[in-house]
Protein backbone atom coordinates (compact mmCIF):
# COMPACT_ATOMS: atom_id res chain seq x y z
CA UNK A 1 0.00 0.00 0.00
CA UNK A 2 1.31 3.30 -0.79
CA UNK A 3 1.92 5.79 1.84
CA UNK A 4 0.37 9.25 0.66
CA UNK A 5 -2.34 8.51 -1.99
CA UNK A 6 -3.92 11.71 -3.27
CA UNK A 7 -6.10 11.33 -6.62
CA UNK A 8 -7.37 14.64 -8.46
CA UNK A 9 -6.68 17.24 -6.03
CA UNK A 10 -8.38 20.74 -6.83
CA UNK A 11 -7.11 23.75 -4.82
CA UNK A 12 -8.72 27.40 -5.92
CA UNK A 13 -8.33 30.31 -3.82
CA UNK A 14 -11.27 33.20 -3.81
CA UNK A 15 -9.84 36.41 -4.78
CA UNK A 16 -11.18 39.83 -5.71
CA UNK A 17 -11.34 38.80 -9.68
CA UNK A 18 -12.83 35.67 -8.92
CA UNK A 19 -11.94 32.08 -8.45
CA UNK A 20 -8.33 31.36 -8.85
CA UNK A 21 -7.20 27.54 -10.02
CA UNK A 22 -4.32 26.93 -8.09
CA UNK A 23 -4.39 23.34 -9.12
CA UNK A 24 -6.21 21.40 -11.44
CA UNK A 25 -6.36 17.97 -10.89
CA UNK A 26 -3.18 16.29 -9.81
CA UNK A 27 -2.57 12.71 -8.37
CA UNK A 28 0.37 11.99 -6.36
CA UNK A 29 1.53 9.06 -4.76
CA UNK A 30 4.48 7.75 -2.40
CA UNK A 31 5.57 4.97 -1.10
CA UNK A 32 7.19 4.18 2.37
CA UNK A 33 11.05 4.87 1.54
CA UNK A 34 10.86 6.33 -1.73
CA UNK A 35 11.81 10.00 -2.60
CA UNK A 36 9.70 11.93 -4.50
CA UNK A 37 10.86 15.49 -6.36
CA UNK A 38 7.69 17.60 -6.81
CA UNK A 39 9.63 20.09 -9.72
CA UNK A 40 8.26 23.54 -10.95
CA UNK A 41 8.42 26.91 -11.40
CA UNK A 42 6.74 29.64 -9.46
CA UNK A 43 3.43 29.39 -9.73
CA UNK A 44 3.29 26.10 -10.71
CA UNK A 45 1.14 24.68 -7.65
CA UNK A 46 4.12 22.60 -6.39
CA UNK A 47 4.00 24.01 -2.79
CA UNK A 48 0.25 24.07 -2.56
CA UNK A 49 -0.56 21.02 -3.10
CA UNK A 50 1.28 19.84 0.17
CA UNK A 51 0.11 22.79 1.90
CA UNK A 52 -3.18 21.44 0.84
CA UNK A 53 -2.04 17.52 2.32
CA UNK A 54 -1.06 19.63 5.48
CA UNK A 55 -4.14 21.64 6.08
CA UNK A 56 -2.26 24.76 5.68
CA UNK A 57 -3.98 26.71 3.83
CA UNK A 58 -5.83 29.78 4.80
CA UNK A 59 -9.75 29.58 4.57
CA UNK A 60 -9.85 31.58 1.17
CA UNK A 61 -8.97 28.11 -0.16
CA UNK A 62 -10.99 25.58 -1.40
CA UNK A 63 -9.76 22.06 -1.50
CA UNK A 64 -11.49 19.26 -3.19
CA UNK A 65 -10.35 15.88 -3.81
CA UNK A 66 -11.35 12.38 -4.58
CA UNK A 67 -8.70 10.88 -2.75
CA UNK A 68 -6.43 11.78 -0.06
CA UNK A 69 -5.18 9.09 1.82
CA UNK A 70 -2.67 8.57 4.36
CA UNK A 71 -1.68 5.23 5.55
CA UNK A 72 -5.09 3.81 4.94
CA UNK A 73 -6.44 7.42 6.64
CA UNK A 74 -8.78 9.70 4.88
CA UNK A 75 -7.21 13.26 5.59
CA UNK A 76 -10.74 14.63 4.13
CA UNK A 77 -12.93 13.60 7.11
CA UNK A 78 -10.44 14.31 9.99
CA UNK A 79 -11.57 16.78 12.63
CA UNK A 80 -9.37 18.98 13.05
CA UNK A 81 -7.89 17.58 16.44
CA UNK A 82 -7.50 14.35 15.18
CA UNK A 83 -5.47 15.50 12.15
CA UNK A 84 -2.97 17.59 14.65
CA UNK A 85 -2.40 14.38 16.04
CA UNK A 86 -1.19 12.99 12.52
CA UNK A 87 0.38 15.94 11.10
CA UNK A 88 3.44 16.99 13.44
CA UNK A 89 4.09 13.40 14.11
CA UNK A 90 3.89 10.86 11.08
CA UNK A 91 3.49 13.95 8.54
CA UNK A 92 6.01 16.57 8.87
CA UNK A 93 7.58 19.57 6.75
CA UNK A 94 10.14 21.93 6.44
CA UNK A 95 10.40 25.00 5.04
CA UNK A 96 12.45 27.20 3.01
CA UNK A 97 13.39 29.98 5.49
CA UNK A 98 15.17 28.43 8.24
CA UNK A 99 15.92 31.46 10.33
CA UNK A 100 12.08 32.90 10.05
CA UNK A 101 11.00 29.09 11.01
CA UNK A 102 12.16 29.09 13.97
CA UNK A 103 10.53 31.69 17.10
CA UNK A 104 13.58 33.84 17.65
CA UNK A 105 11.79 34.15 20.98
CA UNK A 106 13.10 30.98 22.52
CA UNK A 107 16.14 28.80 22.91
CA UNK A 108 16.41 25.65 19.80
CA UNK A 109 16.40 23.55 22.53
CA UNK A 110 13.09 24.30 24.48
CA UNK A 111 11.22 24.36 20.76
CA UNK A 112 12.89 20.79 19.73
CA UNK A 113 11.10 19.90 23.36
CA UNK A 114 7.64 21.22 22.01
CA UNK A 115 7.29 18.90 19.46
CA UNK A 116 8.41 15.82 21.98
CA UNK A 117 5.59 17.17 24.22
CA UNK A 118 3.19 17.59 22.09
CA UNK A 119 3.51 13.87 20.30
CA UNK A 120 5.03 11.60 22.97
CA UNK A 121 5.00 10.61 26.73
CA UNK A 122 8.79 11.85 27.51
CA UNK A 123 8.66 14.01 30.61
CA UNK A 124 11.66 16.45 31.77
CA UNK A 125 15.15 14.76 31.92
CA UNK A 126 13.51 12.56 29.08
CA UNK A 127 13.02 15.10 26.58
CA UNK A 128 16.35 16.59 26.96
CA UNK A 129 18.01 13.50 26.37
CA UNK A 130 16.01 12.93 23.23
CA UNK A 131 16.73 16.75 22.67
CA UNK A 132 20.87 15.98 22.00
CA UNK A 133 20.01 12.90 20.67
CA UNK A 134 18.40 14.50 17.72
CA UNK A 135 20.68 17.34 17.59
CA UNK A 136 23.34 14.82 17.42
CA UNK A 137 22.11 12.99 14.15
CA UNK A 138 21.03 16.26 12.55
CA UNK A 139 25.87 16.69 13.04
CA UNK A 140 25.32 19.84 15.05
CA UNK A 141 28.39 20.56 16.75
CA UNK A 142 28.42 20.39 20.69
CA UNK A 143 24.58 19.64 21.01
CA UNK A 144 24.28 19.54 24.85
CA UNK A 145 25.63 23.17 24.36
CA UNK A 146 23.78 24.61 21.53
CA UNK A 147 20.51 23.61 23.62
CA UNK A 148 20.30 27.43 25.14
CA UNK A 149 21.37 29.17 21.82
CA UNK A 150 18.45 31.05 20.33
CA UNK A 151 17.93 31.19 16.43
CA UNK A 152 19.57 34.22 16.06
CA UNK A 153 22.94 32.98 17.50
CA UNK A 154 23.29 30.42 14.67
CA UNK A 155 23.83 30.10 11.09
CA UNK A 156 21.48 29.37 8.55
CA UNK A 157 22.58 25.84 8.04
CA UNK A 158 22.75 25.20 11.55
CA UNK A 159 18.73 26.30 11.89
CA UNK A 160 17.94 24.06 8.82
CA UNK A 161 19.39 21.26 10.83
CA UNK A 162 17.47 22.25 13.65
CA UNK A 163 14.23 22.32 11.61
CA UNK A 164 15.21 19.17 10.45
CA UNK A 165 15.82 17.68 13.57
CA UNK A 166 12.51 19.11 14.91
CA UNK A 167 10.45 17.46 11.57
CA UNK A 168 12.52 13.83 12.29
CA UNK A 169 11.95 14.13 16.24
CA UNK A 170 8.74 11.65 16.17
CA UNK A 171 10.19 9.47 13.57
CA UNK A 172 7.40 10.35 10.70
CA UNK A 173 6.35 7.97 8.27
CA UNK A 174 6.35 10.94 5.64
CA UNK A 175 8.50 14.11 5.46
CA UNK A 176 7.89 17.16 3.26
CA UNK A 177 10.62 19.68 2.21
CA UNK A 178 9.55 22.35 0.39
CA UNK A 179 12.89 24.15 -1.23
CA UNK A 180 14.44 23.20 1.75
CA UNK A 181 18.18 24.30 0.54
CA UNK A 182 17.21 27.60 -1.46
CA UNK A 183 18.03 30.16 0.67
CA UNK A 184 21.46 28.16 2.17
CA UNK A 185 25.12 28.12 0.13
CA UNK A 186 25.89 25.64 -2.31
CA UNK A 187 28.64 24.16 0.29
CA UNK A 188 25.46 23.82 2.88
CA UNK A 189 23.12 22.33 0.49
CA UNK A 190 25.51 19.64 -0.08
CA UNK A 191 25.38 18.88 3.65
CA UNK A 192 21.72 19.33 4.42
CA UNK A 193 21.03 17.51 1.02
CA UNK A 194 23.34 14.35 2.01
CA UNK A 195 21.68 14.75 5.59
CA UNK A 196 18.17 14.29 4.44
CA UNK A 197 19.22 11.67 2.05
CA UNK A 198 20.94 9.44 5.02
CA UNK A 199 18.30 9.84 7.01
CA UNK A 200 15.57 9.11 4.83
CA UNK A 201 17.59 5.98 3.59
CA UNK A 202 18.30 5.04 7.54
CA UNK A 203 14.62 5.06 8.56
CA UNK A 204 13.01 4.34 5.51
CA UNK A 205 10.09 7.16 5.60
CA UNK A 206 8.94 8.74 2.63
CA UNK A 207 10.45 12.08 1.31
CA UNK A 208 9.00 14.45 -0.89
CA UNK A 209 10.77 17.37 -1.58
CA UNK A 210 9.43 20.32 -3.13
CA UNK A 211 12.10 22.07 -5.55
CA UNK A 212 12.75 24.13 -8.63
CA UNK A 213 16.19 22.79 -9.03
CA UNK A 214 16.99 20.40 -11.26
CA UNK A 215 20.62 19.59 -9.82
CA UNK A 216 18.36 19.11 -5.93
CA UNK A 217 16.29 16.79 -8.44
CA UNK A 218 19.04 14.69 -10.10
CA UNK A 219 20.94 14.74 -6.57
CA UNK A 220 18.35 13.10 -4.36
CA UNK A 221 14.96 11.86 -6.40
CA UNK A 222 13.96 8.51 -7.33
CA UNK A 223 10.30 9.76 -8.83
CA UNK A 224 9.86 12.79 -10.20
CA UNK A 225 6.77 15.02 -10.73
CA UNK A 226 6.99 18.03 -12.98
CA UNK A 227 4.22 20.64 -12.65
CA UNK A 228 3.16 23.77 -14.81
CA UNK A 229 0.16 26.28 -14.35
CA UNK A 230 -1.29 23.77 -11.77
CA UNK A 231 -1.51 20.36 -13.96
CA UNK A 232 0.78 17.62 -13.96
CA UNK A 233 3.28 17.67 -17.21
CA UNK A 234 5.39 14.51 -16.50
CA UNK A 235 5.95 11.77 -13.87
CA UNK A 236 8.71 9.55 -14.48
CA UNK A 237 11.64 7.44 -13.25
CA UNK A 238 14.64 10.20 -12.29
CA UNK A 239 16.84 8.58 -15.03
CA UNK A 240 14.73 8.17 -17.75
CA UNK A 241 13.34 12.04 -16.88
CA UNK A 242 16.69 12.96 -17.71
CA UNK A 243 17.62 10.63 -20.38
CA UNK A 244 14.30 10.86 -22.05
CA UNK A 245 12.11 13.52 -21.56
CA UNK A 246 8.90 13.12 -23.04
CA UNK A 247 6.80 16.49 -22.46
CA UNK A 248 7.56 19.14 -24.20
CA UNK A 249 7.40 21.54 -21.03
CA UNK A 250 10.28 19.42 -19.39
CA UNK A 251 12.64 19.43 -22.20
CA UNK A 252 12.23 23.14 -22.54
CA UNK A 253 13.10 23.26 -18.87
CA UNK A 254 16.44 20.97 -19.43
CA UNK A 255 17.35 22.78 -22.08
CA UNK A 256 17.14 26.11 -20.26
CA UNK A 257 19.43 24.78 -17.92
CA UNK A 258 22.95 27.11 -18.09
CA UNK A 259 24.89 23.37 -18.28
CA UNK A 260 23.17 21.90 -21.09
CA UNK A 261 23.52 24.97 -23.03
CA UNK A 262 25.02 24.03 -26.62
CA UNK A 263 24.95 27.27 -29.08
CA UNK A 264 25.17 30.89 -28.34
CA UNK A 265 22.42 31.32 -26.85
CA UNK A 266 19.98 29.86 -24.60
CA UNK A 267 16.63 28.20 -25.82
CA UNK A 268 14.12 29.73 -23.21
CA UNK A 269 10.58 28.16 -22.30
CA UNK A 270 8.51 30.02 -24.39
CA UNK A 271 10.80 28.68 -27.51
CA UNK A 272 9.18 25.61 -26.33
CA UNK A 273 5.85 26.57 -25.80
CA UNK A 274 5.17 27.33 -29.12
CA UNK A 275 6.04 24.59 -30.85
CA UNK A 276 4.89 22.28 -27.92
CA UNK A 277 1.44 24.07 -27.42
CA UNK A 278 1.24 24.17 -23.59
CA UNK B 1 46.11 45.44 -24.75
CA UNK B 2 46.53 47.65 -21.95
CA UNK B 3 44.04 50.51 -23.20
CA UNK B 4 41.90 47.92 -23.52
CA UNK B 5 41.55 46.95 -19.88
CA UNK B 6 38.19 48.97 -18.63
CA UNK B 7 38.57 48.04 -15.05
CA UNK B 8 41.60 48.30 -13.47
CA UNK B 9 41.39 47.13 -9.58
CA UNK B 10 44.71 47.31 -7.35
CA UNK B 11 45.37 45.96 -3.83
CA UNK B 12 41.68 47.14 -2.33
CA UNK B 13 41.19 46.63 1.12
CA UNK B 14 37.75 47.44 2.77
CA UNK B 15 37.12 47.24 6.57
CA UNK B 16 34.59 48.02 9.02
CA UNK B 17 34.21 49.36 12.13
CA UNK B 18 32.46 47.46 14.89
CA UNK B 19 31.16 49.77 17.70
CA UNK B 20 31.99 48.40 20.90
CA UNK B 21 29.26 47.89 23.70
CA UNK B 22 29.30 47.60 27.47
CA UNK B 23 30.57 44.40 27.66
CA UNK B 24 32.17 44.31 24.22
CA UNK B 25 35.45 45.97 22.65
CA UNK B 26 35.44 47.98 19.23
CA UNK B 27 37.26 45.62 16.68
CA UNK B 28 37.48 45.74 12.66
CA UNK B 29 36.41 43.31 10.24
CA UNK B 30 38.00 43.10 7.12
CA UNK B 31 35.79 42.62 4.25
CA UNK B 32 37.91 43.02 1.08
CA UNK B 33 41.44 41.86 1.47
CA UNK B 34 43.62 42.88 -1.21
CA UNK B 35 42.00 42.18 -4.28
CA UNK B 36 43.16 42.97 -7.70
CA UNK B 37 41.87 42.82 -10.75
CA UNK B 38 41.67 43.71 -14.57
CA UNK B 39 38.63 43.87 -16.88
CA UNK B 40 38.89 44.47 -20.82
CA UNK B 41 36.35 45.98 -22.84
CA UNK B 42 33.27 43.72 -23.51
CA UNK B 43 34.23 40.72 -21.73
CA UNK B 44 32.78 39.53 -18.79
CA UNK B 45 34.71 38.97 -15.42
CA UNK B 46 32.60 36.72 -12.88
CA UNK B 47 32.83 36.89 -8.98
CA UNK B 48 32.11 34.08 -7.39
CA UNK B 49 31.83 32.83 -3.16
CA UNK B 50 29.13 32.47 -0.58
CA UNK B 51 27.37 34.41 2.04
CA UNK B 52 30.07 36.61 3.86
CA UNK B 53 32.39 36.41 1.37
CA UNK B 54 32.97 40.39 0.66
CA UNK B 55 31.60 40.24 -2.85
CA UNK B 56 28.67 42.46 -2.95
CA UNK B 57 31.01 44.92 -0.69
CA UNK B 58 33.43 44.34 -3.94
CA UNK B 59 30.35 45.70 -6.06
CA UNK B 60 29.66 48.15 -3.95
CA UNK B 61 33.02 49.65 -3.89
CA UNK B 62 32.82 49.17 -8.00
CA UNK B 63 29.85 50.79 -8.20
CA UNK B 64 30.49 53.98 -6.04
CA UNK B 65 28.23 53.23 -3.38
CA UNK B 66 31.07 52.64 -0.80
CA UNK B 67 34.37 54.07 -0.79
CA UNK B 68 37.57 51.56 -0.49
CA UNK B 69 39.43 51.99 2.68
CA UNK B 70 43.02 51.60 0.63
CA UNK B 71 43.94 50.68 -3.00
CA UNK B 72 43.44 52.03 -6.12
CA UNK B 73 39.95 51.45 -8.33
CA UNK B 74 40.32 53.12 -11.82
CA UNK B 75 37.15 52.59 -14.86
CA UNK B 76 37.94 53.73 -18.04
CA UNK B 77 41.02 55.14 -17.07
CA UNK B 78 39.40 57.48 -14.33
CA UNK B 79 40.32 57.23 -10.71
CA UNK B 80 38.37 56.19 -8.54
CA UNK B 81 38.63 56.98 -4.52
CA UNK B 82 35.22 58.93 -3.46
CA UNK B 83 36.21 59.06 0.03
CA UNK B 84 38.41 61.56 -1.30
CA UNK B 85 37.51 63.10 -4.72
CA UNK B 86 33.57 62.64 -4.03
CA UNK B 87 31.53 61.40 -7.23
CA UNK B 88 31.13 63.37 -10.47
CA UNK B 89 28.78 62.95 -13.02
CA UNK B 90 31.34 61.73 -15.42
CA UNK B 91 32.37 58.87 -13.04
CA UNK B 92 28.36 57.77 -12.29
CA UNK B 93 28.22 57.87 -16.41
CA UNK B 94 30.99 54.69 -16.93
CA UNK B 95 29.40 52.19 -14.42
CA UNK B 96 26.16 51.35 -13.47
CA UNK B 97 24.48 48.61 -11.09
CA UNK B 98 21.76 45.68 -11.25
CA UNK B 99 20.79 43.94 -8.35
CA UNK B 100 19.53 40.62 -7.46
CA UNK B 101 15.84 41.57 -6.40
CA UNK B 102 14.19 43.34 -8.70
CA UNK B 103 10.60 43.78 -6.36
CA UNK B 104 12.50 45.77 -4.19
CA UNK B 105 14.79 47.87 -6.95
CA UNK B 106 11.76 49.82 -8.26
CA UNK B 107 9.95 52.65 -6.74
CA UNK B 108 6.77 50.95 -6.60
CA UNK B 109 4.81 54.62 -6.84
CA UNK B 110 7.21 55.48 -9.77
CA UNK B 111 5.78 54.72 -13.50
CA UNK B 112 7.98 52.85 -15.77
CA UNK B 113 8.93 55.58 -18.43
CA UNK B 114 10.12 57.72 -15.34
CA UNK B 115 12.01 54.83 -13.90
CA UNK B 116 14.11 54.84 -17.28
CA UNK B 117 14.44 58.72 -17.64
CA UNK B 118 15.25 59.57 -13.91
CA UNK B 119 19.02 58.73 -14.67
CA UNK B 120 18.42 61.15 -17.60
CA UNK B 121 17.02 63.96 -15.47
CA UNK B 122 19.69 63.83 -13.02
CA UNK B 123 22.94 63.86 -15.04
CA UNK B 124 21.76 65.44 -18.16
CA UNK B 125 20.37 68.44 -19.39
CA UNK B 126 18.14 66.96 -22.04
CA UNK B 127 14.89 68.08 -23.18
CA UNK B 128 12.02 66.21 -22.12
CA UNK B 129 10.88 64.76 -25.42
CA UNK B 130 14.37 64.06 -26.40
CA UNK B 131 14.24 62.07 -22.83
CA UNK B 132 10.83 60.02 -23.49
CA UNK B 133 11.81 59.04 -26.82
CA UNK B 134 15.55 57.12 -25.61
CA UNK B 135 13.11 55.65 -22.72
CA UNK B 136 10.85 54.13 -25.63
CA UNK B 137 13.91 53.04 -27.44
CA UNK B 138 15.52 51.42 -24.71
CA UNK B 139 12.21 49.83 -23.91
CA UNK B 140 12.46 48.11 -27.46
CA UNK B 141 15.81 46.73 -27.12
CA UNK B 142 15.02 45.10 -23.57
CA UNK B 143 12.49 43.22 -25.15
CA UNK B 144 9.22 45.31 -23.67
CA UNK B 145 6.49 47.12 -25.44
CA UNK B 146 6.17 51.10 -25.86
CA UNK B 147 2.72 50.52 -23.87
CA UNK B 148 4.86 49.85 -20.81
CA UNK B 149 5.91 52.98 -20.07
CA UNK B 150 2.64 54.37 -18.43
CA UNK B 151 2.57 51.00 -16.20
CA UNK B 152 3.73 50.72 -12.46
CA UNK B 153 6.18 48.18 -11.07
CA UNK B 154 3.53 45.92 -9.48
CA UNK B 155 2.04 45.26 -12.82
CA UNK B 156 5.01 43.42 -14.20
CA UNK B 157 6.57 40.25 -13.89
CA UNK B 158 10.17 39.23 -11.83
CA UNK B 159 11.72 38.74 -15.11
CA UNK B 160 10.39 42.03 -16.69
CA UNK B 161 11.35 43.85 -13.51
CA UNK B 162 14.69 42.66 -13.89
CA UNK B 163 14.53 43.93 -17.65
CA UNK B 164 13.32 47.55 -16.68
CA UNK B 165 16.39 47.64 -14.04
CA UNK B 166 18.48 46.41 -16.98
CA UNK B 167 16.84 49.07 -19.07
CA UNK B 168 17.81 51.64 -16.35
CA UNK B 169 21.03 50.57 -15.73
CA UNK B 170 22.05 51.72 -19.46
CA UNK B 171 20.03 54.40 -19.73
CA UNK B 172 23.14 56.27 -19.14
CA UNK B 173 25.36 54.18 -21.66
CA UNK B 174 27.80 53.02 -18.75
CA UNK B 175 30.82 51.33 -20.13
CA UNK B 176 30.75 49.17 -17.15
CA UNK B 177 28.01 47.12 -15.67
CA UNK B 178 27.82 45.58 -12.36
CA UNK B 179 25.30 43.04 -11.83
CA UNK B 180 24.92 41.46 -8.57
CA UNK B 181 23.21 38.32 -9.00
CA UNK B 182 20.96 39.30 -11.72
CA UNK B 183 19.47 36.18 -11.57
CA UNK B 184 19.13 34.52 -8.71
CA UNK B 185 15.44 35.19 -7.74
CA UNK B 186 14.36 34.25 -11.49
CA UNK B 187 12.58 31.18 -12.17
CA UNK B 188 14.76 28.92 -14.91
CA UNK B 189 13.17 29.12 -18.17
CA UNK B 190 13.22 33.46 -17.13
CA UNK B 191 16.42 33.16 -15.98
CA UNK B 192 17.87 32.47 -19.41
CA UNK B 193 15.67 34.47 -21.39
CA UNK B 194 17.74 37.44 -18.79
CA UNK B 195 20.88 36.07 -19.82
CA UNK B 196 20.30 35.88 -23.69
CA UNK B 197 19.56 39.34 -23.36
CA UNK B 198 22.73 40.60 -21.32
CA UNK B 199 24.54 38.36 -24.13
CA UNK B 200 22.64 40.40 -26.70
CA UNK B 201 23.74 43.86 -24.95
CA UNK B 202 27.18 43.10 -24.53
CA UNK B 203 27.56 42.51 -28.46
CA UNK B 204 25.32 45.51 -29.50
CA UNK B 205 26.93 48.11 -26.70
CA UNK B 206 30.16 47.22 -26.39
CA UNK B 207 29.28 46.10 -22.06
CA UNK B 208 31.98 45.58 -19.68
CA UNK B 209 30.09 42.77 -17.40
CA UNK B 210 31.43 42.58 -13.58
CA UNK B 211 28.53 39.65 -13.08
CA UNK B 212 28.46 38.97 -9.08
CA UNK B 213 26.66 35.21 -8.64
CA UNK B 214 27.06 31.94 -6.60
CA UNK B 215 25.89 29.79 -9.43
CA UNK B 216 28.42 27.80 -11.12
CA UNK B 217 26.59 26.39 -13.87
CA UNK B 218 25.53 30.39 -14.58
CA UNK B 219 28.77 31.44 -14.74
CA UNK B 220 30.65 28.63 -16.51
CA UNK B 221 28.23 29.97 -19.24
CA UNK B 222 28.31 33.52 -19.17
CA UNK B 223 32.08 34.48 -17.55
CA UNK B 224 35.21 35.01 -19.53
CA UNK B 225 37.43 35.37 -16.40
CA UNK B 226 36.11 33.67 -12.84
CA UNK B 227 37.24 35.05 -9.83
CA UNK B 228 36.46 33.12 -6.69
CA UNK B 229 36.45 34.46 -3.39
CA UNK B 230 36.50 33.16 0.09
CA UNK B 231 36.70 35.48 3.36
CA UNK B 232 37.54 38.40 1.86
CA UNK B 233 40.47 37.20 -0.47
CA UNK B 234 41.04 36.20 -3.91
CA UNK B 235 41.37 32.23 -3.61
CA UNK B 236 41.63 31.76 -7.71
CA UNK B 237 41.46 33.99 -10.70
CA UNK B 238 41.85 32.88 -14.23
CA UNK B 239 39.88 32.01 -17.66
CA UNK B 240 37.03 30.37 -17.37
CA UNK B 241 38.52 26.96 -19.06
CA UNK B 242 41.71 27.57 -16.42
CA UNK B 243 39.38 27.94 -13.02
CA UNK B 244 36.59 25.47 -14.42
CA UNK B 245 39.07 22.57 -15.79
CA UNK B 246 41.79 22.84 -13.21
CA UNK B 247 41.03 24.23 -9.91
CA UNK B 248 44.08 24.87 -7.70
CA UNK B 249 42.67 26.19 -4.05
CA UNK B 250 41.23 23.75 -2.26
CA UNK B 251 37.87 26.02 -1.48
CA UNK B 252 37.54 26.12 -5.38
CA UNK B 253 37.41 22.11 -5.84
CA UNK B 254 34.72 21.98 -2.52
CA UNK B 255 32.65 24.61 -4.07
CA UNK B 256 32.70 22.85 -7.38
CA UNK B 257 32.19 19.37 -5.80
CA UNK B 258 29.28 20.66 -3.94
CA UNK B 259 27.44 22.00 -6.84
CA UNK B 260 24.42 19.51 -8.00
CA UNK B 261 24.95 17.85 -11.19
CA UNK B 262 21.88 17.55 -13.48
CA UNK B 263 23.63 15.50 -16.22
CA UNK B 264 22.12 11.52 -16.83
CA UNK B 265 26.05 9.80 -15.91
CA UNK B 266 26.04 10.96 -12.19
CA UNK B 267 22.46 10.54 -12.01
CA UNK B 268 23.06 6.68 -12.54
CA UNK B 269 25.70 6.62 -10.71
CA UNK B 270 23.97 7.33 -7.40
CA UNK B 271 21.12 5.13 -8.03
CA UNK B 272 23.84 2.51 -8.41
CA UNK B 273 25.43 3.57 -5.14
CA UNK B 274 21.94 3.58 -2.99
CA UNK B 275 21.02 0.07 -4.87
CA UNK B 276 24.14 -1.28 -3.24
Amino acid sequence: MSLLEIRNLKVEFDTAKGPFKALDGVDYTVDPGEVLAIVGESGSGKSVAMLATMGLLPSSATITADKMDFEGLDLRTLSQKEKRKVIGKDISMIFQEPIASLNPCFTVGFQLGETLKAHTELKGRQIKERVVELMTSVGIPDPAGRLNAFPHQMSGGQCQRVMIAMAIACAPKLLIADEPTTALDVTIQKQILDLLVKLQQDSGMGLIMITHDMGVVAETADRVIVQYKGRKMEEAGVLSLFESPQNPYTKALLSALPENATGDRLPTVSDFAEAGGF
Amino acid sequence: MSEDVILKVRDVYRTYDIKGGLFKKASTLTAVKGVSLDVERGTTLAVVGESGCGKSTLARMLTMIDAQTSGSIEIDGLPIDISKTGISKEMRQKVQIVFQNPYGSLNPRQKIGHVLEEPLLLNTDMAPAERQDLALQMLQKVGLQPEHYGRYPHMFSGGQRQRIAIARAIMMKPRLLVLDEPVSALDLSVQAQILNLLADLQDEMGLTYVFISHDLSVVRYIADKVMVMYFGEVVEYGTRDEVFNNPQHDYTKTLFAATPRADVDSIRKRLAAKAA
